[in-house]
Order: structure tokens, then C-alpha cells, then sequence
């Protein structure tokens, strides 16, 4: 009699859950065990930065009850930490030291927060944010009237001050780079958010590096820029951003670089061994290696492995889009910002707005906010032209986008239309 | 609230979901299949889409400008009645609700 199959996935987020789910819907019927080193239920990470903040009794959103491992057949090992891979043997080693084999490993370790090189980052007060632990240390702390430093002016970063600025803190946000959200968001939406968060009392400091967090008997009273500048601050949120989770994949001897090194089809050179979500890092169709941190990065790369592992192999080519909820405002992004050359941008840059980027004159990213109606339209034209090469590319070209106004629901489904009855 | 889903194969459970409290988190956390509500409601995935068959639809709150634009994305075929169930949340525990589950949400 055939030994059933085992699927073995190492990391308990989004990616993971998504795996193990995936899998059974296409009919796998081996050995699937879920290995998370967080000791609760799997939970939704998104709302950790926004409304779970400034409430006091929110409970964390789990992504499914507890039965729904056992009626799927999931064998969820939380609270273990995959602390090894025996490339030979087909096993993994765990903090619980019970070795776990596997005919197929998939490795969604995710991220974690990025600590910064400076002097005091241990002081009590100083937080990162990523894991639910995480998010009750700092709720703990979002008093009204208390002072919060933010270094970073990411999305994490943004979306913690811009809550904690509503439940009545005093907020402070510094940033190395001379514009908030520089590494992800065009100029002028990094404009539209510092307009925003400063109308609504958050203390933007931009382009100015961390260069120590100042304490007294164990506790974080302020920070110090590198031109001297002091803020002072009863607690501290670092969102610098993360770093992709691979001791595992080092240990074990596969390739990393800015994450675990998968092909198009998220494979390692191990033909055993998967990567997906926050700590893989793929080739993109131009042929450099991307990771993207985004809860659609981590469903959509656990469906494909899933179906891979079922018999069914494609390439990742799925539209990268994203959200960030910053107050009131709620940026929603398709595409990717890498290589845009130029852009344009329509509608109120205190309102409804959106951001047109394009490389080589064509349409390759979408940014708006709280403007969902032409977010969706892009969705569906990077979609409709993702037979294409390039899933962050469409056919649109920058001269159909004119001055003044541009109706982009008209122009898309046009686009979409010609697509479809392309021959 | 008592909400029912039914499934393209015509097989349906009813739960019972607390006033307040969506019918995209009933469908989750009483395990019902064909809800992925990937963006966990914050109506920007269109994953959690439903047909509203019948029931006490008047108690819950009327299609948004924001839940309108989003039912355009959503996979399966946007009828009349169809609404993003992470919006639909009522205040009362007294009402009912009967959905259908699309056959696809991605």
C-alpha cells in the first residue's frame, strides 16, 4: 500500500495557512502538517497597525477557527519553530524536538523586523511591530496624552501613527529618507500622506537618520537624531521595515539573496523544497529577483505551489496590488513602482486621488486613494493583459492619458475589450 | 442573527452570528467554504462576495460607494443581489439572512 504523501510547511502566516488550505481544495489527500513558531491560532496580520490599536479588548482576528485544521485534515503544530532541514533524510528538525518528514517542504518563514545599529534599541518602551505579541506590548503603551516616536515612515510606521494620533497621543515620525513611504509610493503620493498626517497633528521629521534612543534607569525617554535633533518620547515604534526569515534555507545550504531564491515556479534548486510569501525572493519577467510583502504576494504564491503540488505547474505571474489604511485614507496599489520614469496624477490631493506611473511610456502601476472605482478598473486591466510577459505592464500608453481629466474606467475597459478579442 | 449559506451544490448550514458583527466573520469563524475574505474586511479584495437570496436584507446597511465599485472585482458574475458580505453587518440580533456561496471568489 502507497505511503500517503506528506506535505510539511514551515511557517503558520498568511502564506502557510494559505498553502495548507489550497492543497486540500485541489483534492490533495497526503499528510499536510503546519508548523508555526507563534503559539496562537493563525491570525490576519494587517490590522496588528491599524484598528486593533486604540481599542482595548480587541481580540485578534484569527484566519480560521480551530476546527477548521482538524476538519481539513491539517495537522497545525503552533508554537514549534522549524529549526532545521536535512536535505538527505527528507526531515525537518524542530524546537520540540520531534523530527517531522516530508516528501514536499514548503518554506513560508515570512520576515522580521529590521533592528536597527543603534545605541539603546533595548530599552523598555522601544517596540517592533509584526506579531500579535508584538501589538498588545505596544497597545499596552498607546495611552492619550503619551508621546510616541515612530522611526520609519513606512507603511507599518504611518499606519500606527495615524492611529495613535486619533486615540489622542502626541506623534512623532522620523524618517532617513527625504520622503515617507520612499521605497514603495510615487513623490506624489509620498506628498498626499505628509499633507495628510501633519493636518492631522503627526510631527514629521524626514531625511534626518536615527542615531541613538536615550534612556534613563532602563526606560526610553527620547531619541537623537544625527544632526542633534531630540525628540522626546515616552515609547518607540521601529518600522524600518523587515528582513526575509532564511536561516533555514542558509543552514540547509540553498541560495539566498534578500530571501530564499525560488525559479518562476517558486521551486528552490531542491526539487523538495518551496519558498513563498514574505521571505522568497522570485525572478521577475525582466530578470531580476523581487520579494514583495504583501498579503497578495503570500495567497497567491501558496495557490500556485498548492497546484503545482497537485499536478497543475504554471509560472508566478500573478498582478501584485496592495493596501494601506492610514487614517482615513486608504491607499490601494496595482503594479510595481520599480524602473517608472513618469507619472500623472488626477483628481484632489486632500481627497480622492490617483497616481499614474509608467515605464517606457506604458502603464505600470496604479496608486489610489480612497479612490477604489479606478483601483479596480486596473486591476482588471493588469489582469485582462497578463498573458503578457509582464504582469506589471499593460497596454496603456501615456499619451491616451491627457491633461485635466481622464475617464481611466473608460479607457480600461476599452483596453480590457481589445484584449479579450485580441485573435 | 441567523444567517444561511448555501452552496452551489445546493448543500447549506445556518449559523447563528452575533448583532455587530459581520456575515463575512460568520462565514469565517464557523469554518463555511467559499469565503476567502483574503483583505479580512477591509473591502479592497472582493473575495467575500455572496448573492443575497432573501431574509431580512432592509435591516443591513445599503451597498456603499466604496462596496459598489468593489462588487466590479469581484470573480464570479455581479447579479443585482449581489453585496460583499464583509459589509454587511446589523446591529440587531433578531434578523435573518439567506446567501448564496458563488462558485469562485479568486
Amino acid at each position: 500500500m502507497k505511503r500517503r504523501e506528506q506535505v510539511v510547511v514551515a511557517g503558520a502566516g498568511h502564506a502557510g495557512v494559505q498553502l495548507a488550505a489550497s492543497l486540500r481544495g485541489f483534492g490533495f489527500d497526503g499528510q499536510i502538517t503546519l508548523i508555526g513558531e507563534e503559539p496562537c491560532l493563525p491570525y490576519e496580520r494587517p490590522p496588528l497597525s491599524k484598528e486593533l490599536l486604540g481599542t482595548e479588548n480587541a481580540c485578534f482576528q484569527t484566519l480560521h477557527p480551530l476546527d477548521h485544521y482538524s476538519r481539513h485534515q491539517v495537522d497545525l503544530l503552533n508554537g514549534v519553530r522549524v529549526v532545521g532541514i536535512d536535505r538527505g533524510d527528507q526531515t525537518v528538525s524542530t524546537s520540540s524536538h520531534e523530527d517531522v518528514a516530508y516528501d514536499h517542504l514548503v518554506v513560508a518563514t515570512g520576515a522580521t523586523p529590521r533592528r536597527l545599529p543603534v545605541d539603546g534599541c533595548d530599552l523598555d518602551g522601544v517596540h517592533v511591530l509584526r506579531t500579535s505579541d508584538d501589538a498588545r506590548a505596544l497597545r499596552a503603551g498607546l495611552v492619550p496624552g503619551a508621546k510616541l516616536a515612530v522611526v520609519g515612515a513606512g507603511f507599518i510606521g504611518l499606519e500606527v501613527a495615524a492611529a495613535a494620533a486619533a486615540h489622542g497621543l502626541d506623534v512623532t515620525v522620523v524618517e532617513a529618507f527625504g520622503r515617507v513611504m520612499e521605497r514603495s509610493v510615487s513623490p506624489e503620493i509620498s506628498a498626499y500622506f505628509e499633507r495628510y498626517h501633519r493636518e492631522a497633528g503627526v510631527h514629521l521629521i524626514l531625511g534626518k537618520l536615527l542615531h541613538a534612543l536615550i534612556g534613563a534607569d532602563g526606560r526610553v525617554q527620547g531619541l537623537l537624531t544625527s544632526d542633534g535633533t531630540y525628540v522626546c518620547a515616552d515609547l518607540v515604534l521601529i518600522g524600518a521595515g523587515v528582513v526575509p526569515a532564511c536561516d533555514l534555507a542558509v543552514q540547509a545550504g540553498l541560495e539566498v539573496a534578500n530571501g530564499i531564491v525560488v525559479d518562476g515556479q517558486l521551486l528552490t534548486a531542491d526539487p523538495r523544497i518551496s519558498a513563498i510569501g514574505d521571505c522568497a525572493a522570485f525572478p521577475h519577467p525582466d530578470g531580476r529577483l523581487v520579494r514583495l510583502e504583501s498579503i497578495q504576494n503570500a495567497a497567491d504564491q501558496a495557490r500556485l505551489v498548492a497546484a503545482r503540488l497537485t499536478g497543475t505547474a504554471a509560472a508566478y505571474r500573478a498582478v501584485p496590488w496592495f493596501w494601506s489604511i492610514q487614517g482615513s485614507r486608504k491607499l490601494q496599489i496595482v503594479g510595481l513602482d520599480a524602473g517608472v520614469t513618469s507619472r500623472r496624477s488626477y483628481g484632489d490631493p486632500t481627497g480622492r486621488y490617483s497616481v499614474f506611473g509608467f515605464r517606457q511610456g506604458r502603464l505600470a502601476v496604479v496608486e489610489s486613494v480612497n479612490d477604489p472605482g479606478n483601483h479596480i478598473w486596473a486591476r482588471k486591466l493588469f489582469e485582462a493583459g497578463s498573458g503578457s510577459a509582464n504582469p506589471d505592464e499593460t497596454v496603456l500608453h501615456e499619451n491616451q492619458f491627457v491633461n485635466g481629466e481622464v475617464d481611466f474606467k473608460a479607457l480600461a475597459r476599452r483596453a480590457i475589450k481589445r484584449e479579450v478579442d485580441a485573435p | 442573527m441567523k444567517i444561511t449559506f448555501i452552496q452551489q451544490d445546493g448543500s447549506s448550514a445556518t449559523v447563528d452570528v452575533p448583532a455587530g458583527t459581520s456575515v463575512m466573520r460568520g462565514a469565517i469563524g464557523n469554518d463555511i467554504d467559499g469565503i476567502i475574505a483574503e483583505c479580512g474586511g477591509s473591502c479592497v479584495c472582493a473575495t467575500c462576495h455572496v448573492y443575497v437570496e432573501g431574509g431580512d436584507i432592509d435591516r443591513f446597511p445599503a451597498v456603499s460607494d466604496d462596496e459598489d465599485e468593489m462588487l466590479d472585482l469581484a470573480a464570479a458574475p455581479r447579479r443585482a443581489n449581489s453585496r460583499l458580505s464583509c459589509q454587511l453587518k446589523c446591529d440587531s440580533d433578531e434578523v435573518t439572512l439567506r446567501v448564496v456561496v458563488p462558485s469562485e471568489q479568486v
